[in-house]
């Protein structure tokens, strides 16, 4: 998308002095308009099918953030990413589900969705200030498979506590709502009658806008700068100062705090989920997420997110000639898994930086595009300055 | 006691399983500092290969497990030649990623060509045979999987000790850069560990789908619980592997048996151990251990 929109690389010395605004070029605002405009009338003809692919990918895009927010600007690999997200969904469920009303039926306190919404997000970040200091000093792959066993404990857990996971069978979770107005049925809004698609629509994409512009901003802060100084090399960012633990954990704390939001949102849309919803399948998809789509990239996770999650649904979709072929195992989910395995390899063979790296070059093409009209010199100094950040997000450790 | 002796044999014969799948994961580290995701699926590749040819295409058992173990080994070789010798000098968890497309892939394929759901393992010999002493039952699949494991490690002893690629896969182990100057040929050292692997992990995942009646594409989930095994050892560690994986059978074993604490606690025994492990040592048992001074 646009030069100037939120996506928070670290830039290069030169360019940190004077970071790029919101809403500076015309082109950017232009895309801004034009954003608008598709979502509108996503919202407004999308039609449930489409948008249920889109809203679901719109909460994955909210994981995908939390997880870069670790792995991508810290640099600290996690496959626990379902854990948060798990813990956030049922502390969700806990406040906000309906009272039992027989005596076997998992808790709920009934609150409104302004209570466990946030509440979702803090449990799950002071889960991972509890969990942080053990998990943190480890190094690669040695956190990769502690953050693995928190998966597989938490499962246990949830397997476990029946009281508030419903054990085995799972258990409902809360739509959103205001009062007596709920999203799973929601009453016309001054005479429109909105569908429970269109109304998480707009809230994902409210709660993914604000946590996308607050992610990006942290990034350009001091604690996300020594994120990033962490990331690339420990030892270096030690030396110039900066607080190693302070830095991890405010990185595993933020993210645990968005992963929880996000679980609690990833149940409450479907208003249903298992133990097994939180798998290890499902956080190595949120890592895939953010490799494909682009390491310490904003707009990298929610590309990502919609790569991984939506395509193999729209394949889905758009493959529905395959069904009655199925006597030979091809269905057409077994070819859409498929793709997306090959989909994978191929991306990161031949696309390092990920989506968000082909989108740069196209960039880099607009820019000279940009000079050559102009006939100025300044734009190719910019041009070599956008490949150099390119490049820093490839030698990343990740 | 006979109870306690035939949990020991169970979780002797279960972490045989383990340390044969945490040895692939090893060799592979060790020559390439790669986690392979897909691990599982050769073994998944390896035991469905050798039940079609003994079941479907009636070859000899031996027969089978050497095309089970061909078929498997060129799948390794062809996915590090065509896609990981293009990642060399990536950012190691990029490479990892490719690893996990290929799980994906392999998982689904193994399904599109055998969609039938449960199938019979390959097996030379009835299922409930076996040996019965003092009141415990040695089973022969179970008295295999550790005779064999035995055997495949005594081969990787000899292989890394006495053979000109061994020492040329150590060497690179310890140092690459050095070994390339020293005339190594690094490309094949490659091909070498995945090709191991692979077969390695053939022979575990035939003994897997034998110590259960049926299996199905659900097999290659055994790489994860291997995981424990290879940190409990140490990632780069060949014997830790073997010892991290007894290990995490007989604790599957004896939590199974003996611990009352809800639904499924054995599951996560293994992973509680290795956590508690990892607490006093930060690089397994055997691993390793990096020296970073500030």
């Amino acid at each position: 998308m646009s030069a100037s929109a939120p996506v928070a690389t670290h830039e290069p010395p030169g360019q940190a002095a004077a970071p790029r605004g919101l809403l500076r070029s015309s082109r950017s605002r232009a895309l801004i308009v034009a954003g608008l405009i598709v979502l509108g009338l996503v919202f407004l003809f999308g039609g449930d099918e489409w948008l249920s692919i889109l809203d679901f990918t719109l909460i994955a895009a909210i994981a995908a953030l939390s997880l870069n927010v670790l792995t991508g600007y810290a640099g600290q690999i996690s496959l626990g990413i379902t854990f948060f997200m798990g813990l956030g969904a049922y502390t969700a469920a806990w406040l906000g589900g309906n009272p039992p009303s027989a005596p076997g039926d998992p808790v709920g306190l009934g609150l409104s969705f302004l209570i466990w919404l946030p509440a979702a997000g803090i449990v799950a970040a002071l889960a991972g200030a509890l969990i942080g200091p053990t998990a943190l000093r480890l190094k690669g792959f040695y956190l990769a498979i502690v953050t693995l066993a928190l998966v597989f404990i938490g499962q246990y857990l949830f397997l476990n506590l029946r009281g508030i996971t419903g054990g085995p069978q799972g258990r409902s979770f809360p739509a959103p709502g205001f009062g007596d107005f709920t999203f799973a049925s929601p009453d016309p809004i001054f005479g429109f009658q909105f569908t429970t698609n269109q109304l998480y629509f707009v809230l994902l994409v409210i709660v993914l806008v604000v946590s996308a512009v607050f992610i990006a901003n942290v990034m350009r802060s001091r604690a996300g700068r020594a994120f990033q100084a962490v990331r690339d090399n420990e030892v270096g960012a030690a030396i110039m100062g900066v607080n190693l633990f302070e830095a991890k954990m405010g990185a595993f704390i933020l993210s645990s705090f968005l992963a929880g939001i996000a679980g609690a949102l990833w149940a409450s849309y479907p208003g249903f989920a298992a133990p097994n919803t939180w798998s290890l399948v499902l956080s190595i998809q949120f890592v895939a997420a953010i490799l494909i789509g682009g390491v310490a990239s904003v707009w990298g996770s929610i590309l990502g997110a919609a790569f991984v999650f939506a395509l193999p649904l729209v394949l889905e979709m758009i493959l529905p000639q395959l069904q009655s072929a199925s006597s030979v195992g091809l269905s057409s989910g077994n070819v859409s898994t498929i793709v997306y395995g090959a989909l994978i390899i191929v991306f990161l063979l031949f696309e390092p930086a990920g989506v968000i790296g082909l989108i740069r070059r196209g960039q880099i093409l607009l820019r000279r595009f940009d000079d050559r009209r102009k006939g100025g010199k300044s734009a190719t100094v910019l041009a070599s300055s956008e490949s150099e950040s390119q490049l820093d997000v490839e030698s990343s450790k990740l | 006691m006979a109870n306690f002796i035939q949990l020991v044999f169970a979780g002797l014969a279960l972490g045989c399983i383990y340390a044969l799948v945490a040895l692939g994961f090893t060799i592979i580290f060790k020559a390439s500092e790669v986690i392979n995701f897909a691990q599982g699926e050769f073994l998944l590749v390896g035991a469905y290969v050798a039940s079609a040819a003994f079941l479907d295409w009636h070859l000899n058992f031996f027969v089978a497990v050497l095309l089970a173990i061909i078929i498997t080994v060129l799948v390794a070789l062809a996915f590090e030649r065509l896609a990981l010798r293009r990642m060399i000098g990536r950012p190691v968890f990029t490479i990892v990623m490719i690893t996990i497309g290929l799980d994906v892939i392999l998982s689904t394929g193994v399904v599109v060509i055998w969609p039938q759901g449960n199938r019979s393992p390959a097996t030379p010999f009835q299922i409930q045979s076996g040996i019965n002493y003092g009141g415990v039952h040695f089973g022969a699949n179970d008295l295999w999987t550790i005779a064999i494991t035995i055997l495949v490690c005594a081969a990787l002893y000899v292989f890394f000790r006495y053979t000109r690629y061994g020492l040329a896969m150590r060497a690179t182990a310890l140092d690459q850069e050095a070994a390339l100057a020293m005339g190594i040929n690094i490309r094949v050292v490659y091909a070498l560990a995945w090709g191991i692997a692979a077969a390695i992990a053939t022979i575990g995942g035939i003994f897997l789908a034998i110590s259960e009646t049926t299996f199905d594409a659900g097999l290659g989930g055994i790489a994860l619980v291997a995981f424990p095994a290879i940190i409990l050892g140490g990632l780069d560690s060949i014997p830790g592997a073997v010892v991290g994986g007894i290990v995490i059978g007989l604790t599957e074993e004896m939590t199974q048996a003996y611990a009352n604490l809800g639904v499924n606690f054995y599951t996560i025994a293994p992973y509680i151990l290795m956590i508690l492990v990892l607490l006093v040592r930060p690089y397994g048992l055997f691993g390793t251990r990096k020296v970073e001074r500030v």
